[in-house]
């Protein structure tokens, strides 16, 4: 088991950067190991003539997704696909049946890149006419396709040490007997060599994953063959993913979520009360993901820059060295800090979370929240017994319905936190919301504004709605609900768009890619007549009859009304009319653009509603874009 | 007056009942005046004291009456000896009469400013409100009141009240009940608003320190559809107070130049790769996007042309139950829908659907675009926020959520799953439950301890802090700052100051809460055993404060084989030199001694011990429940026997 150097040695690295991405100590290198025989093409669903997705489809669809999560989240994993029971071979070995899939420029154990993701995206197209499907291991024949693929991942997985690295075989099959069509000394032959190899593996500090994929009317078996090879024992075993689900999107979503390896950020302690100090790990499972960091080419060679830093004293104009000291001004003064002093006044707690109490649910209000929460789960690795005592917590305040308020004295930020307890909620998908606590960031009082006052006026008593506005609200909420709404539903458009943009760039395809909005509002569905119905019922309810007429009176009036838009608007009209009496076009023909005044220039962009900011160059030059020259 | 400049008056109660809390008091005015000094350069503040043995003020001496009274520092800029004023407050022997502090107050701000001009112009109450005020030569109490409410509001005039109150019994309840009545009297004639607080450490909080004028985030309409529009304000509701921004320091300027900055620069160059020495000028630069191990240049025109362009707007999805979404998947700082102030037909809108969700306990899921340009959109849920004041008008929360890409599934064991050695029993649950129950920081309705809107940050206080001079107390992180700030400012070589009690209170346990329910937490303790694994042990200068009385004390609350485990447990963790095998991990310690090489009579030593001990656990078994334990030790031996031949 390897010591986590993280929880040890990370107090001082504490930063706000890690707080959003956790580092990865230990890279990983995973091997998906894909059956390709016959029956993974068989249709999955139960019902033959809907269903034409074969277990196949589902298969390279996780791979898929998971491949494009890697890249977005631009970690450095090293991924390798490859088939087994397939016709043609490709291997280093050159063993038979099995197939390592790759592209160009790439090795076979690398990073997953653009044109890999595009083209494994399509292999089921010319799966059949390349790569071929068929059963390797058959009565009468020498051969052991699952042993020789297992060599293969074994070999490709030789890279790298295991001691920084985590190395996965995550296998996708449907077959529960591999070696049922076989019988005798060749099949216990057979099955003690698969067997050693998988223990080989597993011995070199390679954990071999399985991902069963099964019909719903016949289950996969584990305890026929694989529960051996897996390594698992007695309870494991009906522990082991009893049942794919009933549909085969929850398959694809399960096997998704097994296909994640958990990452902790770190270990830290979490003092109860008199010495009571119970171990947990945390896991920042909701963070933001952003189009990650830029780096700065040369427009000529697209190479890299090197980033230079250096330190100027503003008085003398002389080159200086980092400096170790700030400061600030107070009254008049400078007020000197060193690193040494800024770093203690930070640091207020020991990095440990300390519980002061515990409070009802309904005093977290909704507006306490400032940062991505933070999820907790007991380890007994140090300290023994700290799993039974936060079950024992967790339990408790699940049933009283407290929440606990702890003091964390993180370096970054040292902070009152909120420690939810979270059930375990389970569907059709496995795990929906896994069993610990979620760490809330409360906000002081310094970080509440308290913007309702702001327009507080004295003596006005602001209206309230009547009890059947109120009523006609509810009508309308009870048409537009949006009944299974879960959390995470919506991809991020922006970031769908940029990685659509950098796999087509990066492809060097001309056409960019249409990525579809998912977040925009159901406007068919708003349209329906019965909501459209309680819309205007709402509406007359709060806004009268005429509002819209009056809006648009309102508007008119506001129009010629405010001084500052009625300035705007005559300025525009001159500038509209100054403008006419210029031939730009010749202008700029002659290069005399230069010789009018700035105001004369801006003339231009005002009648042409463009920015009319900054030096008289940038003016030119944008009149000249404009004028397409 | 600008913009953003005000006018404070403190008007503080010196009188007797204050002393025990005059301390704070001290040091949350010295934090608004420090404050200034640096946010707010050109505000103005003016300190009364009430309660005062003397007297001085103008009004006593234009037409009498106002006794016990004393301006402490007329209305001016704020500069450093302010601070000065608030260190030691005299101490008063005379009750308090809030009333006629208050019109001091307002007779300071209108001399000052007079009635033309109407900047932010702001009261400051602190007081406990516990002794009568005198009646009025005319009229009621009440009148009185109103009369200075109109005053207040002609001159726009604000009142922040802060009532302290720390439970005192033999207090004059029908007293208070006056005077708290008259006080909410100002909150509905006059923009006011009255705080209540039990503790020193809400006082700390409640004050706010720093004015910041809030900016709108989007000011337009929340579109339930495209005929039905709601005009609101969007504002942040909460943000966080970061650490003030420090300059780097250079040293150079001549110490004669009067106008040195002493400022470092930073500049940045770029330089490529194969000849360091060449400088790449700025329009050679291109933005290079890692794409896995590509990196994709693209020029900012072309990403402009192509990337995600929203239109501005926010936009109702949907209603759906509360439930459907857990409070953890909250993203960031939260903001605040109010309907278009004034615009009476969107407050009534607004409080329409805040109520019918607040009643039928459902969220809104809305998209927002803020700003036109902005390059992403934002799915956020929006909660109901009654208001409980009459001039309040209802509002919403809004709280980002979470995209597919931001969040990651990860499996966890389910409890059940686990060992029975790692569920607690009955017992045990029972003690936890009593843990919960009774460590309780809401004591009774209403009541609550360390609420977020009260709880200042301890760092930023001690950082004010350490700019004054050493007092005894200083607070949280940022707080922390100003009080260093200011301490050297004093005392250039000043240490960073401790963490004052009251703050303490925010980050670590309250000992009296904790004292007051010892046998609670006693119980905890002794039904729940602790053991630190000494093998895993890297670094011995993580403190594990685990009482070693605490693992003997007590054993086999949990039936199972704990006797064996509860002894030699608590060995120094820190000693890699294994040498003896212990109960709790034998192979572990087996292992350890087989690889000292320090002696060689470790090995035999392990060998022989090792066999003992797997002799012992057959022996002590209970029904077979050490068999694997000591066939785990048997390999471990067989293995360690083989390495050694």
């Amino acid at each position: 088991m390897d010591l986590d150097p993280e929880g040890l040695f990370r107090d001082d690295s504490d930063s706000e950067s890690e707080f959003y991405q956790e580092k990865d100590f230990t890279k990983e290198f995973v091997v998906y190991l894909v059956d390709a025989s016959p029956k993974m093409f068989g249709a999955a669903g139960s019902d033959e003539d809907e269903k034409t997705d074969t277990h196949f489809h589902v298969a390279i669809n996780c791979i898929s997704q998971s491949l494009k999560a890697q890249i977005i989240g631009s970690s450095y994993d090293e991924v390798a696909v490859c088939f087994f029971n397939t016709k043609e071979k490709k291997n280093l070995q050159d063993l038979n049946g099995v197939y390592v899939f790759n592209v160009t420029d790439r090795e076979c154990l690398d990073r997953p890149t653009a044109r890999l993701i595009k083209e494994f995206f399509y292999v089921e197209d010319t799966f059949m006419s390349n790569i071929g499907s068929r059963y390797g291991i058959v009565s009468g024949s020498q051969e052991n396709s699952l042993y020789n693929a297992l060599w293969v991942a074994q070999a490709l997985l030789r890279k790298g040490s295991s001691k920084s690295v985590s190395k996965r075989i995550l296998l996708f099959t449907n077959e529960d007997d591999p070696f049922g069509s076989i019988t005798g000394a060749t099949k216990t032959d057979m099955i003690r060599m698969t067997l050693q190899r998988a223990k080989d593996a597993q011995d070199l500090g390679i954990s071999i994953e399985l991902l069963p994929l099964s019909r719903p009317d016949e289950g996969f078996n584990v305890s026929i063959f694989y529960a051996e090879l897996l390594g698992l024992e007695g309870d494991e075993i009906s522990h082991f993913l009893p049942s794919a689900g009933e549909k085969l999107e929850d398959m694809t979503d399960q096997l998704r979520k097994r296909m994640f390896k958990k990452r902790k950020v770190k270990t830290i302690r979490f003092s109860i009360a008199n010495g009571i100090c119970i171990e947990v790990n945390t896991y920042a499972l909701i963070r933001s993901t952003s189009p990650g960091s830029i780096m700065w080419l040369d427009s000529i060679t697209n190479l890299p820059l090197k980033t230079e830093r250096s330190f100027v004293c503003a008085d003398t104009g002389a080159l200086v060295e980092e400096p170790r000291i700030y400061f600030h001004p107070y009254k008049n003064e400078i007020i000197k800090f060193s690193t040494d002093e800024l770093s203690k006044i930070k640091k207020v707690s020991n990095g440990q979370l300390h519980l002061l109490g515990f409070k009802p649910l309904d005093c977290l209000k909704d507006y306490h929240n400032l940062r991505p929460s933070t999820f907790i789960f007991p380890t007994d690795e140090e300290v023994v017994g700290s799993t039974r005592i936060f079950i024992a917590l967790h339990r408790s305040m699940l049933r009283l319905q407290r929440f606990a308020l702890a003091f964390y004295g993180s370096l970054y930020r040292p902070q009152l936190v909120a420690l939810v307890a979270q059930d375990e909620i389970t569907g059709s998908s496995g795990q929906v919301e896994p069993p610990g606590m979620h760490m809330i960031y409360l906000p002081y009082s310094d970080d509440i504004r308290h913007v309702e006052e702001l327009h507080m006026s004295a003596d006005a008593i602001a209206p309230r709605a009547t009890d059947d506005q109120i009523k006609k609200a509810s009508a309308l909420l009870r048409r537009i609900d949006l009944k299974d709404f879960s959390v995470c539903q919506f991809t991020n458009p922006a970031l769908q768009r940029h990685y659509g943009i950098l796999q087509a760039l990066a492809l060097g395809e001309d056409e960019m890619p249409d990525i579809k909005d998912e977040t925009l509002p159901d406007e068919e569905g708003l349209s329906r007549p019965g909501i459209v119905r309680a819309l205007q019922e709402f509406k007359i309810s709060v806004y009268g009859e005429n509002y819209d007429q009056e809006e648009a009176n309102a508007a008119a009036a506001k129009g010629c009304g405010s001084e500052a838009s009625r300035k705007r608007k005559a300025m525009a009209e001159t500038a509209a009319r100054e403008s006419a009496s210029y031939d730009w076009a010749d202008l700029a023909e002659n290069g005399k653009l230069k010789d009018l005044t700035v105001v004369e220039l801006k003339y231009y962009l005002t009648a042409h509603n463009l920015p009319v900011t900054g030096k008289k160059e940038a003016l030119i030059s944008r009149i000249l874009t404009h004028l397409g020259k | 007056m600008a913009r953003n400049k005000e006018a404070v008056v403190l008007l503080l109660d010196v009188g007797p009942s204050m002393h025990s809390v005059l301390p704070e008091v001290e040091r949350v005015c010295s934090m608004l005046v420090q404050k200034k000094l640096i946010f707010g350069k050109s505000d103005e503040v003016g300190f009364v004291l009430f309660g005062t043995d003397d007297t001085y003020n103008e009004l006593q001496k234009e037409v009498g009456g106002y006794e016990h009274i004393v301006v402490l520092r007329n209305i001016g800029v704020v500069d450093g000896n302010a601070v000065g004023f608030l260190q030691n407050l005299p101490r008063g022997n005379f009750p308090g009469d809030f009333i006629d502090a208050i019109v001091v107050g307002i007779d300071l701000l209108i001399k000052k400013f007079g009635p033309t001009n109407k900047g932010k112009q702001r009261i400051c109450l602190i007081t406990d409100a516990k002794y009568p005020i005198k009646e009025p030569y005319e009229g009621t109490k009440e009148d009185q009141v109103n009369t200075i409410s109109q005053m207040m509001q002609t001159h726009g005039i604000r009142l922040d009240c802060i009532v302290i109150r720390e439970k005192l019994p033999g207090a004059d309840l029908r007293v208070m009940e006056e005077n708290d009545s008259l006080l909410d009297q100002f909150s509905r004639k006059a923009i006011a608003k009255i705080v209540h607080v039990d503790s020193p450490t809400s006082l700390l909080g409640a004050l706010k320190t720093r004015n910041i004028s809030p900016v709108t985030v989007f000011r337009g309409d929340l579109e339930l559809s495209s005929t039905m529009k709601i005009k609101v304000w969007v504002y942040k509701k909460t943000s966080e107070e970061k650490f003030p921004t420090l300059k780097k320091y250079s040293g150079k300027a001549h110490s004669s130049d009067k106008f040195a900055t002493y400022e470092v620069k930073v500049d940045y160059e770029y330089k490529s790769m194969e000849d360091p020495d060449k400088v790449v000028p700025p329009e050679q630069r291109i933005r290079g996007y890692r794409y896995g191990p590509q990196v994709v240049p693209i020029s900012s025109a072309e990403w402009e042309a192509v990337k995600f362009k929203p239109e501005k707007g926010v936009k109702l999805l949907g209603f759906t139950d509360a439930s459907n979404i857990l409070r953890h998947y909250y993203m960031k700082d939260v903001y605040i829908f109010i309907p278009e102030p004034g615009n009476q037909k969107a407050i009534v809108a607004v409080s329409a659907i805040a109520r019918a969700m607040k009643d039928m306990n459902k969220s809104a899921i809305l998209r927002c675009v803020w700003r036109q340009g902005q390059g992403n959109v934002v799915i956020g849920v929006l909660r109901p926020n009654i208001s409980s004041v009459d001039n309040i008008p209802d509002s919403f929360y809004f709280n980002v959520l979470p995209f597919v890409e931001d969040v990651r599934e990860f499996q966890f064991p389910s409890f059940r799953s686990f060992p029975s050695s790692w569920q607690p029993n009955e017992q045990q649950q029972e003690a936890a439950d009593n843990l919960v129950k009774m460590l309780d920081l809401t004591p009774s309705e209403g009541e609550e301890v360390l609420q977020p809107d009260y709880t200042p940050n301890p760092v930023l206080e001690v950082s004010y802090c350490f700019t004054q001079t050493v007092s005894p107390t200083c607070y949280d992180k940022i707080r922390r700052f100003y009080h260093f700030l200011d301490l050297k400012s004093k005392q250039p070589d000043a240490d960073v100051p401790p963490l004052d009690r009251n703050l303490r209170g925010i980050t670590e346990p309250d000992p009296a809460v904790f004292s007051c329910h010892k046998s609670v937490i006693d119980n905890f303790h002794k039904n729940f055993e602790l053991k630190e694994k000494p093998k895993k042990k890297k670094s011995s200068k993580r403190a594990w404060r685990g009482k070693p009385s605490a693992s003997s004390e007590e054993e086999g609350v949990d039936g199972e084989a704990s006797g064996f485990q509860s002894s030699n447990l608590m060995k120094d963790s820190s000693n890699i030199n294994v040498e003896k095998i212990g109960n709790l991990n034998p192979v572990q310690d087996f292992e350890a001694m087989m690889a000292r090489r320090d002696s060689s009579k470790w090995v035999s030593k392990a060998i022989k011990e090792m066999q003992n001990h797997v002799s012992d656990l057959l022996e002590n078994s209970y029904e077979g429940d050490a068999y694997s334990k000591a066939i785990e030790c048997l390999l471990a031996l067989r293995k360690g026997c083989i390495l050694e031949q």
